[in-house]
């Protein structure tokens, strides 16, 4: 299991802007390694985002991401002390999912 | 056939909400948008190529659309870029680096209520122009801008 990301949820003025930091080595297929055999591809495919149920973002990615990925976005209606929770799926199936607190 | 695909498809196809559309899109890649890893999309290699593979036929010139990103980008792996649409009913929000091996870099779906912009860093392997993709109402419009990679990274 990958480690966890890190979610900041805060308000700013009436939307939630959330960011989130992914801990994903986003391995493109493309590398060699020492002996010139390929690196199997390795990433982040899909990412959901979800408030109250809702999802508020979903989002399909292809190895041109940067390792570690980075993604902010806002959404409106959400409040102090609710929760988002942002979930990853990778092209082996790997999955996590993590939660954060409005503030 | 790729294994790791295989297994993507099945543990999304476990969750509730990916097993309705995971079966119907498995080979109709651009019918299933958003629910199923569109994987001719993120084979393609030119913009006109990945609206068709996002089931688009043609893609408009906007202003509304604005890339926000560094001009000259020292280091390839790591070019941030915030894409912002102004196009009412945006629905989703694409980014491709043409000169990539794959254009497509990511895509991202806008539910209404979410802002129609996103921030997040991706791969440059040179110089290149950037798209941004938006459907808006179910059109496809773009705008692109041209990021510099330095490589060797000093700062020239």
């Amino acid at each position: 299991m990958a480690d966890p990301m890190k979610i900041r949820a805060t308000m700013s003025g009436d939307k939630v802007e959330v960011k989130v930091l992914m801990s994903h080595e986003m391995e493109t297929g493309q590398r060699k390694d020492s002996k010139g055999a390929n690196i199997p591809a390795h990433f982040i495919q899909q990412v959901t985002a979800t408030h109250n149920g809702k999802t508020v973002l979903s989002a399909q990615w292809g190895p041109a991401v940067s390792k570690n990925p980075f993604l902010s976005f806002k959404f409106a209606g959400g409040k102090p002390g609710e929760k988002v929770a942002i979930t990853w799926t990778d092209n082996k199936g790997d999955k996590r999912t993590d939660e954060a607190t409005i503030s | 056939m790729n294994n790791g695909r295989r297994k993507v498809l099945k543990s999304t196809g476990s969750m509730a909400v990916m097993g309705l559309a995971a079966g119907a899109g498995l080979f109709k890649p651009g019918s299933a948008w958003a629910q199923t890893w569109n994987k001719a999309a993120f084979e393609t290699k030119t913009m006109a190529d990945t609206v068709k593979a996002m089931g688009g036929t043609a893609a408009t010139e906007s202003k509304e659309i604005a890339i926000v990103s560094p001009d000259i980008a020292e280091n390839g792996a790591v070019v941030p870029f915030t894409i912002n649409s102004r196009l009412p009913k945006t629905e989703s929000i694409a980014l491709l680096v043409e000169k990539n091996p794959n254009s497509l870099a990511a895509s991202f779906d806008i539910p209404a209520g979410t802002e129609a912009g996103v921030t997040t860093r991706v791969k440059m392997g040179q110089t290149s122009n950037i798209t941004a993709l938006v459907k808006a109402d179910g059109k496809f419009y773009y705008t692109t801008k041209e990021v510099k990679v330095t490589i060797g990274g000093c700062g020239g």
